[in-house]
């Protein structure tokens, strides 16, 4: 075997992929920055704007959440303890500024947040962290349990059952910057947002941040080649609740707002869904998963009582037949996408979406008409189900329901196989045929 | 000649079953060492021990001179001290490049640093790229370490001992399950990488130990039962009724 | 004050038995597999919704028998089509799985069934107080809570220590490998494991439907308790979970009934009642107040020092 220069005397890989890689990546940051900035002029529906704002902070919470989960390897059940917390100290800080006169502008209001999660991170995550897997999570679902319990004993932080509110229109004043409309609050989450993504983004390429990809994969190796698997996480832990804090300071903010619901166990199952629902393999999952989410959540609600049975649905799919998610799911174009190969599987993924639409629309149906028999409606004999009256007590649209159904899953079985292959054939590598 | 591992009167008992039964054992800095001996005598366990895996029942061990009985693997390695091991142990979902930068960078001084961006890092990125061309696994460096052939992750596992420049290496069992020509390969980057450094290592492979290996230690039902030159070893008349069971000379 | 005490000792028995019943499967489930089974509330939940709605056709005896089955098989599907489908993916997807079928479960139940609580109730034979003492009625629906826990305790018991199935699941807990390899169906195995304890978990519903009410929160109320006494006991460990069940049971009964406050409590102690301005919201509370929060407190304290819990030997 002959000697090899050593790496010192040649060129580095990271010196040229450094100099274009880092004006890539700040290219990249930029972009997202002016099209959150152009977005709400793009989409003018008067609703858009506050659902972007809930899709803010969503990504926020989200991506701390993916700090614990897909990076750390950590499931966390009670990861809303430090959204809420995060969100109550904002929440009084805004108060205090208003009221004393302390020097707290609005934009600043979140850091505040974040200091009070990274504070209890500090605090729960010295015991949360010394063993991960099922014992961290019990743990993490006690201390939630505790949390959410305790409120209604410290009502002077907690506010008992009606919370804290708080006014972002009494508070000191930064460059003159008022935040009484949507958009001006959305812009200030917009920063947030992009400025947080950027911090946990880079935090993922340090030392710490690759030693937890480690620890996740094998702690006891990571022991032995110097690192302590407690530290490590919980350096994560503290870091994660630290964004948590930045998020509930948002929704803060945003919502005006703070009850112990926000650090409840709903609101904990609430990010777990949307992050795996993305994708905790890769950094933009999260992101993903909180927009679908988000987006599903403002959107179903208004048509229908059960949109949290369709994500729950949602999300057993995720887990059962793509684990990776939707970010997954993209990445598993890529081969096909660098290849230029992705037109042919226009076809056959139409036909898959043909018959999902089909079979969705039956399942839908039932499942709408099933839950109009159950609840008060019931004292109505139609129902108005994609712009058609039907009558749940008659046979005839049950009937044609569970025909669709039929229809639509005989479809799928002939139709994914063959998606299948042909994305299959498409990632295959080597020249096109 | 400096001690480089020292063992005095180790006793490891699992519950009442004495596995290790007062081991003494001194490994001078610098030399190749093997550590032989039937199935069952202890040989992964004495590592287990030596590494601060499990905890000794009594007894000592000394790192240059330093105690480290009792300490923890990671306190035992920032000392200098690596292992690998007898089942691959490697990061399965990181690239291969990033399983041998991970045992670098604590080495490097980059410990829980969040203020550094290791892909910026020229000391950490040269270190890695010399150990992988050692390894001959640069051309594999973004495959995650997962679906690397047999042979190649136990080159790996290698690679991850040594990366972090530890001056005391145990490698337990290096080459296990490998073909002739896999095993001659890992022979010469053994040799390679431990070149100037303190090697001890479990092997079955008589090959491997007679060829690499400047004294022998045999271990047999938890106690040392010969630790000399080769030569010797294999006219030791103890070692011999070990592995064939059977005294010399009587029929 | 004999009177709180000694009607405490009995509905915490009551209740600390019926968390035998559903920590019982969760537990054994556990051992065997691995994985912590959020949805085994779920599967309470179901029992007492599909025996509550037999009950309305065919009375709630028959109910009694046949809604339990039903709940084992739909648990022994998810676990055939489901979990095992999930296993490879590591453990952490386990409990996400599992956590997913707990909503799902609540989601469809309040689907099919509606939000508000429905009016299931005590069977009319066993509709009359056992015994009165101190001037209190003990109801003897109660006492056939408590006969039939203690009914299942032995059932359990003389199945896993006397038969050869319980033998078999007994090896499986501990070395599905080597039991595999005796040629028995150990995928099998598991799905009857997880079939039963869901079935048990259905059987409590249908016998604390009446009692603790059944509406679609009912899983997530008991869920968390179930979890703690589990995690306290001993994962794996049946006895862990007699004992811990009984514990929580009883000492949560006790704590609802103290109309004490905490300030009290610490000043028997010793604590001065100067403390009393600092730790002023905690002071003034009752321990009837903090009674929620104990078995997390509990729980918490538990996992920290011993993350084995009082009689288990695993913690993952």
């Amino acid at each position: 075997m002959s000697t090899p220069t050593p790496a010192a005397a040649r060129p580095l890989a990271i010196d040229q992929a450094s100099r274009s890689g880092g004006l890539r990546a700040f290219g990249l940051w930029l972009g997202v920055a002016l099209l959150l900035v152009v977005l709400p002029f793009v989409i003018r529906t008067p609703v858009a704007v506050p659902i972007m704002s809930q899709m803010g902070i969503a990504i926020v919470f989200a991506l701390s959440f993916n700090m614990l989960l897909g990076q750390g390897g950590m499931l966390s059940f009670g990861h809303a303890v430090y959204f809420g917390v995060g969100g109550f100290i904002a929440a009084h800080a805004l108060n205090l500024a208003a009221a004393r006169g302390v020097y707290l502008p609005v934009p600043l209001v979140p850091l505040a947040g974040g200091l009070g999660g990274l504070v209890f991170a500090m605090i729960f995550g010295a015991f949360s962290t010394i063993r991960s897997g099922t014992v961290f999570a019990m743990i993490s679902l006690g201390v939630g349990e505790l949390m959410a319990a305790s409120s209604l004993i410290f009502d002077r932080f907690f506010g008992g059952e009606e919370g804290i509110t708080t006014n972002r229109a009494k508070a000191p004043l930064l460059f003159g910057l008022t935040f009484t409309k949507d958009r001006e609050v959305y812009y200030l989450i917009a920063f947030w947002v992009v400025v947080t993504a950027a911090a946990m983004y880079a935090f993922s390429r340090t030392p710490i941040g690759r030693i937890a990809n480690a620890v996740r994969d094998n702690p006891e190796r990571a022991e032995f080649v110097g690192y302590s698997p407690r530290w490590v996480r919980y350096v994560s832990f503290c870091a994660a609740g630290l964004f948590a804090g930045i998020a509930g300071g948002l929704f803060a903010v945003n919502y005006e707002i703070l009850t112990a619901e926000n650090m409840g166990l709903n609101a904990s199952g609430a990010v777990l869904l949307m992050t795996y629902i993305g994708g905790i393999g890769y950094f933009l999952g999260p992101i993903m998963g909180a927009v679908v989410f988000t987006f599903l959540q403002s959107m179903l609600s208004d048509y229908t009582g059960i949109w949290l049975l369709y994500l729950g649905i949602l999300f057993l799919a995720t887990v059962l037949f793509v684990p990776a998610g939707l970010a997954g799911l993209l990445m598993l174009h890529a081969p096909a996408w660098r290849a230029g190969r992705l037109p042919r599987l226009i076809g056959p993924y139409l036909l898959v979406a043909v018959f999902g639409v089909v079979a969705a629309v039956g399942v839908v149906g039932a499942f709408e008409m099933t839950h109009f028999l159950a609840s008060a409606e019931s004292t109505r004999a139609t129902k108005r189900l994609f712009g058609v009256a039907v009558a749940p007590r008659t046979a005839a649209p049950w009937l044609a329901f569970i025909a669709l159904t039929a229809v639509g899953a005989l479809g799928l079985r002939w139709a994914a196989p063959r998606a299948t292959a042909a994305l299959a054939e498409a990632n295959r590598p080597g020249p096109s045929r | 000649m400096m001690r480089a591992l020292e063992l005095q009167d180790v006793h490891k008992a699992f519950g009442p079953t004495p596995i290790i039964r007062g081991v003494s054992l001194t490994i001078e800095a610098g030399t190749r060492q093997a550590l032989i001996g039937p199935n069952g005598a202890g040989k992964s366990t004495l590592f287990n021990l030596i590494t601060g895996k499990y905890p000794v029942s009594s007894g000592h061990i000394r790192l240059k001179g330093a105690e480290v009985t009792g300490r923890r693997p990671n306190e035992i390695n920032r000392l200098g001290l690596s292992r690998s091991f007898q089942v691959t142990n490697i990061f399965p979902q990181l690239s291969v490049f990033e399983n041998v930068r991970c045992s670098v960078l604590w080495a490097l001084g980059y410990r829980y640093s969040f203020w550094h961006r290791v892909n910026r890092a020229r000391d950490v990125q040269e270190r890695t790229e010399t150990v992988l061309e050692q390894l001959n696994l640069m051309a594999r460096r973004h495959v995650p370490a997962g679906v690397l052939s047999y042979a190649e992750q136990r080159a790996l596992e290698i690679g991850i001992t040594i990366a972090g420049g530890a001056d005391v290496i145990l490698l337990d069992e290096p080459t296990s399950g490998m073909s002739r020509s896999e095993t001659e390969h890992v022979v010469q980057l053994i040799r390679e990488v431990t070149a100037g450094k303190t090697l001890l290592m479990v092997e079955h492979d008589m090959g491997v130990v007679f060829d690499l290996a400047d004294r022998i230690a045999v271990l047999v039902y938890g106690e040392i039962i010969a630790h000399d030159t080769p030569e010797r070893i294999r006219a030791n008349a103890a070692v011999q009724e070990a592995y064939l069971g059977v005294p010399q000379g009587a029929v | 004050m004999l009177q709180i005490a000694f009607f405490s000792v009995l509905n915490g028995l009551v209740y600390g038995m019926l968390l035998f019943m559903l920590s019982s499967g969760l537990t054994l489930i556990f051992g065997m597999m691995g994985v912590l089974n959020f949805a085994h509330a779920g599967f309470y939940m179901l029992g007492a919704y599909v025996a509550y709605t037999m009950g309305l056709y065919i009375g709630f005896w028959p109910a009694l028998l046949v809604a339990p089955v039903l709940v084992g098989v739909a648990g022994a599907l998810v676990e055939r089509h489901g979990l095992r489908r999930v296993h490879r993916f590591g453990h952490v997807a386990e409990l996400v799985f599992t956590f997913g079928v707990a909503l799902l479960i609540e989601e469809v139940v309040a689907l099919v069934w509606g939000r508000p609580a429905k009016a299931y109730e005590v069977p009319a034979l066993l509709d009359f107080p056992l015994f009165r003492v101190f001037g209190s009625s003990f109801p003897a629906y109660k006492g056939f809570m408590l006969l039939v826990a203690v009914a299942i305790f032995l059932f359990i018991f003389a199945i896993l220590s006397r038969t050869r199935a319980g033998l078999i699941i007994q090896a499986s807990l501990t070395h599905p490998g080597m039991v595999a390899m005796l040629g028995h169906n150990v995928p099998r195995v598991f799905m009857v494991v997880f079939g039963i304890g869901s079935a048990l978990a259905g059987l409590a519903g249908v016998i604390a439907g009446p009692v603790l009410g059944t509406f679609p929160g009912m899983a997530q109320v008991l869920g968390s308790i179930v979890f703690v006494v589990v995690v306290i006991g001993g994962l794996g460990s049946l006895t862990g979970a007699f004992v811990a069940s009984l514990l929580i049971g009883i000492v949560q009964t006790f704590a609802v009934a103290l109309d004490v406050s905490v300030g009290n409590v610490l000043m028997a102690l010793g604590v001065p009642a100067r403390a009393s301005v600092a730790l002023h919201d905690i002071w003034k509370v009752t321990i009837a107040q903090v009674a929620p929060i104990m078995p997390y407190l509990l729980l918490v304290l538990v996992l920290m020092i011993r993350p084995t819990g009082l009689f288990g030997t695993r913690e993952t």
